[in-house]
């Protein structure tokens, strides 16, 4: 029971992580359609934009560890939509409306470019960081084994639901959120009745890459080290998410991002680490056998 | 004819540089160095910064101004038909090439033993490119996985040849036979699904196989890998410089040893291998089975309602992909004599459906070029390793978005109403 415990308080953690980067994935695939593949180098970029706040503000002596986190989140936030834009200016762009194909293996290529600019800027190396926020409420004892909340473990979590609850708002209420619906449903319409589509596209790359840079510095935190190599693992697993929740709805993400990651923490916890990333994706393929579309996913109706 | 305008061009590249310089300025120029004595600095290299923005504008100039003279000069070009058709006789006359080129270059003066290794090493992925442009050009099933089938490949053959000590040309066919096994074992339940979810899923499952070779440690030596996997005979002389049983192949053919004579033969063995998966696909285009594929790939509902049976379609098109990698893995065991999952990651998958994609799918010509493109120039850049990569990822998207059909995109009709256009009177 309390091993069940702490297992869920890990889970949700980690789950709040994958569902913060499936929301990228999940909106730009609502848009124009496409797996937006260099989303999980985009997480690492953030990761890193975070990394380098935190280090140069301390070198300079600035600031309390909770206020070193938020400039941290905002700077990141900024670079991460920055490379979100570019990316989406040079290698999407132009091959809007051409064969989805060339689409994809164009963001591979912007995946394996930005995996190497990083790691030719930043170093191969893997980078630690000493913990910033340390200590946590005890749940529960029995025994040796504590169940162990950490304030490490309730701001990643904290701070997905606010992101989420003001997400969720803005697509709804705001009228950035009403065009990028309506581009959603029907771009060549919503461009007719004097939408700009392109800076919706551009937006919404935005919004999807500074979601995944406060993942990225959660991830840097919650952790302690990163790489260049990050992106590769956990983008796939959050596009898992965005899939298993049905791609293109806003909650399904959220909702495969935690199944994902108590998937991944109950394996690893009852069964075995080796094959958490087997248990997975092995769930995903079980999903769509029985449901194509994802959990939260609208069927698809094809017309003849 | 239209000017092109240099000063709107100039301050349009000027505005790229100063974007360029945003983006580089915090990951370029501010670099968290950890190997200091007290934690984590910051190396400011802000120069760095400024010439890679400075080095963005130009090219971003170089490329506008590229562009412009083409469009100019596409203007007075041939009419489209007539470019098809001119293509057409282009690629097969490249194809003639490469193939009297690929049959004579261990004979050519320049040919060591690096050029072997280069062109064996292209070969290889020329076959895999063409295994899987069943899956992916004719069939149109988006397979991220595809290194999956390799994988399987290259550790049947090594295991059945290490256990079993059975010779490379029964051990081929059985490695083909596991793969396209493992092809329909995974197409069976994920067939149904479309486009990017599949594409997910065979992704996943490339990295299951993975992950399994990775941790399975009495079975494949988890990330040790395999070694001393056998060489392959030439139908049962080896190459050594002696054997205990029987002659070897320079003591059968009365040679002097070399060797290189088992790094030719390896060259020539891809190189039939890789056009056995060539002339297959050729002809199976014309077969029932290939048709299908194409007309799938097409049009899904209009396959179902003319009869044709999609699930078995696919399954054999994945089968057929599948063994063909497999035929490729064992290859690669053969050639390396020594294999661990390190050589098939999703990089992998990725740089194969690249060549595909990048040669224009379902155009076979096309597959070579670009595999000789990605794979013979990122060999050639071996001395700049760090930036060899980076090369590679700008290459993929530089090539995409200039030509998003690929290389060779021209895509004849296997089948054809009425006389071919602009061959009639």
């Amino acid at each position: 029971m309390e091993y069940f415990l702490q297992q869920l308080i890990n889970g949700v953690t980690l789950g709040s992580i994958y569902g913060l980067i499936a929301i990228g994935y999940t909106m730009v695939y609502g848009i124009i359609g496409m797996i937006n593949f260099a989303h999980g180098d985009i997480f690492m970029i953030g990761a890193f934009s975070g990394l380098i706040v935190i280090v140069g503000l301390g070198a300079l002596g600035l600031g309390s560890a909770g206020g070193l986190i938020v400039v941290a989140i905002i700077g990141a936030m900024i670079v991460a939509a920055a490379y979100g834009w570019a990316l989406e200016r040079i290698a999407y762009r132009p091959l809007r409306g051409s064969f989805r194909l060339a689409a994809l293996i164009s963001a591979i290529g912007m995946s394996i470019l930005l995996q190497n600019y990083v790691q030719l800027a930043q170093g191969a190396r893997v980078k630690p960081l000493q913990p910033m926020i340390e200590g946590g409420f005890v749940l529960m004892q029995k025994g040796d084994f504590t169940v162990n909340l950490s304030y490490l473990q309730i701001i990643i979590v904290g701070t997905t639901i606010a992101l989420m609850t003001g997400f969720s708002l803005l697509i709804a209420k705001t009228s950035i959120g009403r065009s990028q619906r309506a581009c959603e449903q029907d771009m060549k319409m919503a461009a007719l009745l004097g939408l700009d589509v392109n800076r919706t596209i551009s937006l919404t790359f935005m919004m999807g890459a500074a979601l995944a840079a406060v993942a990225g510095m959660m991830f840097l935190i919650y952790y302690g080290v990163i790489d260049f190599f990050i992106g590769f693992l956990v983008g796939i697993k959050a596009f898992t998410a965005a899939v298993l929740g049905g791609i293109g709805s806003l909650p399904g993400a959220m909702l495969g991002g935690l199944l994902i990651g108590l998937i991944e923490t109950f394996w690893s916890g009852y069964f075995t680490v080796e094959y958490k990333d087997v248990a997975a994706f092995a769930i995903l393929v079980l999903v769509l056998i029985f449901r194509p579309t994802g959990l939260l996913g609208r069927p698809e109706v094809e017309k003849v | 004819m239209a000017e092109i305008d240099y000063i709107a061009q100039a301050k349009e590249s000027a505005i790229a540089a100063l974007v360029g310089l945003a983006l580089t300025v915090p990951i370029v120029g501010l670099r968290t160095d950890s190997s200091g004595p007290d934690g984590m600095t910051i190396d400011v290299r802000m120069l760095d910064a400024v010439l890679l923005a400075i080095g963005i504008g130009v090219g971003h100039f170089m490329v506008n101004l590229a562009r412009g003279l083409l469009q100019q000069r596409r203007r007075a070009a041939k009419p489209a038909i007539a470019r098809a058709a001119n293509l057409k006789s282009v690629a097969y006359f490249l194809g003639a090439g490469a193939l009297v080129f690929g049959l004579v270059l261990p004979g050519l003066p320049f040919a060591d033993r690096y050029v072997m290794d280069v062109g064996t090493l292209v070969l290889t992925y020329v076959m895999l490119g063409w295994g899987l442009n069943i899956v992916v050009g004719l069939a149109g099933l988006l397979d991220l996985g595809y290194v999956a089938f390799y994988a399987v490949g290259a550790y049947s053959y090594a295991l059945i040849a290490s256990h079993f000590g059975w010779s490379f040309w029964v051990c081929l066919p059985l490695a083909g036979a596991f793969a396209a096994f493992f092809g329909i074992i995974l197409g069976f339940p994920v067939l149904r699904l479309r486009g990017d979810y599949l594409a997910i899923v065979t992704l996943g499952f490339g990295e299951i196989i993975r992950v399994i070779l990775l941790n399975w440690y009495d079975f494949t030596g988890g990330p040790d890998g395999m070694s001393r996997i056998p060489r392959p005979d030439f139908f049962g002389l080896p190459f050594a410089r002696s054997s205990p049983d029987g002659a070897t192949f320079h003591e059968f053919f009365g040679l002097e040893f070399s060797s290189m004579h088992r790094i030719i033969f390896l060259y020539y063995l891809i190189f039939a291998l890789a056009l056995l998966t060539n002339v297959f696909t050729l002809r199976i285009r014309r077969l029932p089975v290939g048709r299908a594929w194409e007309a799938l790939r097409e049009d899904e509902i209009a396959c179902r309602s003319l009869g044709v049976n999609p699930t078995n379609t696919k399954l054999t098109a994945f089968a057929i992909g599948a063994m063909f990698g497999g035929f490729a893995g064992a290859f690669f065991a053969t050639r390396q004599g020594f294999i661990s999952p390190e050589s098939f990651t999703f990089i992998e998958s990725a740089v194969i459906l690249a060549i595909v994609v990048l040669g224009g799918m379902g155009s076979q010509i096309g597959v070579v070029l670009a595999a000789i493109l990605l794979i013979g120039g990122t060999e050639i850049f071996r001395d700049l390793a760090e930036y060899r990569m980076l090369a590679f990822g700008a290459a993929m998207v530089a090539i995409m978005v200039w030509k998003p059909r690929g290389l060779l995109s021209n895509r004849e009709p296997t089948v054809r109403l009425g006389p071919k256009p602009g061959a009639g009177s």
